[in-house]
């Protein structure tokens, strides 16, 4: 066949593909920028609220989620409708919450303990009275920075 | 001493190992990040807090109810006049007699109930935000010419001790159906 083609000059070169692998490493690269990574799997179904007046939360090792939501459909047989909290990777009660804190900070350094976050990552429609309770809880645990995780909002009120 | 040429390795296959490395990077990845407001907590004590002797104009008290209806100082108020309204009440530029005698002095007591959705409660606190966010940046122009967020730290700390944000949440009544 190559024979042939070179012979009368006929049919389409060959694409080159060298330089492929450079531009699929170049999207890589993109994505492990852009990206963060998955901590946990869902259990409870979670729309952000919207807001402005939003901070980046820079290090990621230094802030501990707390999910809070209905449960997805396929948990609401057994955990019910209401909304429940998720810490880790399981539904978890408001006295889990110390055991949760207490875990996280021992990760870190001493001296970074105090820089610690709490990230309150609730759904919009839940109502106040179980983010009262966690509130109230990292009170009592001294864990006092907290972030309402949010979505930026570009339409006025 | 003839060196034979080394035989050139086939690059053939990186293109499907860096397919690979993408693939596994999409789906183990989010791209959303974090951001939200940040709070600064009271500390917990089990002992009441002390009655504080406050004078009333300086008290700007917001309630959310468990119908997501904004009162302010008893009055309903939409929520998009908040900002301003709260703008307004800290700066008081009339002096007039009903709002806070100087920014220092002002204190935003925010109470919500218990079946307050939390979407209407992020609202009214970012909206709360905003409003010292706002007279930051308006303070911030007026002596450094610049915005509050490019200001340098010793800059920012002298305008917050000046505009001190002050925002006291008090414990949530009972009200309202829990889902």
């Amino acid at each position: 066949m190559a024979k042939i083609n070179r012979g009368k000059g006929r049919g389409t070169p060959k694409i080159s593909t060298a330089s492929l692998p450079d531009i699929i490493f170049i999207l890589l690269f993109f994505f492990m920028v852009v990206t963060v990574m998955k901590d946990s799997e869902l259990k409870v179904q979670v729309n952000y609220p919207y807001a402005t007046e939003l901070q980046k939360l820079e290090k990621k090792s230094l802030v501990s989620y707390i999910y809070m939501g209905v449960p997805a459909k396929r948990f609401q047989r057994k955990y019910g409708s209401a909304p429940r909290m998720q810490l880790n990777d399981s539904f978890a009660e408001i006295k889990d919450l110390k055991l949760f804190i207490e875990q996280e900070r021992a990760k870190l350094r001493e001296a970074e303990r105090a820089r610690m976050t709490a990230s309150i990552r609730a759904d919009k429609d839940v109502t106040m009275g179980i983010v009262t309770d966690v509130k109230i809880e990292l009170r009592k645990i001294n864990q006092l920075k907290v972030n309402y995780s949010s979505k930026p909002r570009t339409d006025d009120l | 001493m003839a060196r034979r040429e080394s035989p050139e390795v086939n690059a053939g296959s990186m293109a499907d190992i860096a397919f690979l490395l993408l693939i596994f990077f999409l789906v183990t990845t989010t791209i959303d990040v974090d951001k939200g407001i940040t709070v600064k907590l009271p500390p917990w004590s089990d002992e009441p807090p002390p009655e504080m002797k406050l004078n009333e104009r300086n008290v700007y008290s917001v309630l959310v109810n468990a119908n997501d209806e904004l009162l302010v100082r008893g009055q309903l108020m939409p929520p998009r006049d908040l900002r301003e309204n709260t703008k307004k009440f800290i700066a008081n530029p009339m002096g007039a007699a009903n709002m806070a005698e100087s920014p220092k002095k002002a204190i935003i007591s925010l109470k919500n109930d218990r079946g307050t959705s939390y979407e209407a409660y992020i609202q009214v606190y970012n909206e709360l935000k905003a409003a010292y966010r706002e007279l930051w940046d308006d303070e911030a122009d007026k002596r450094f010419g610049k915005v509050y967020n490019d200001l340098h730290i010793d800059q920012k700390r002298e305008l917050r001790a000046d505009i001190p944000l002050v925002i006291s949440e008090a414990e949530p009544t009972s009200f309202g159906e829990e889902r």
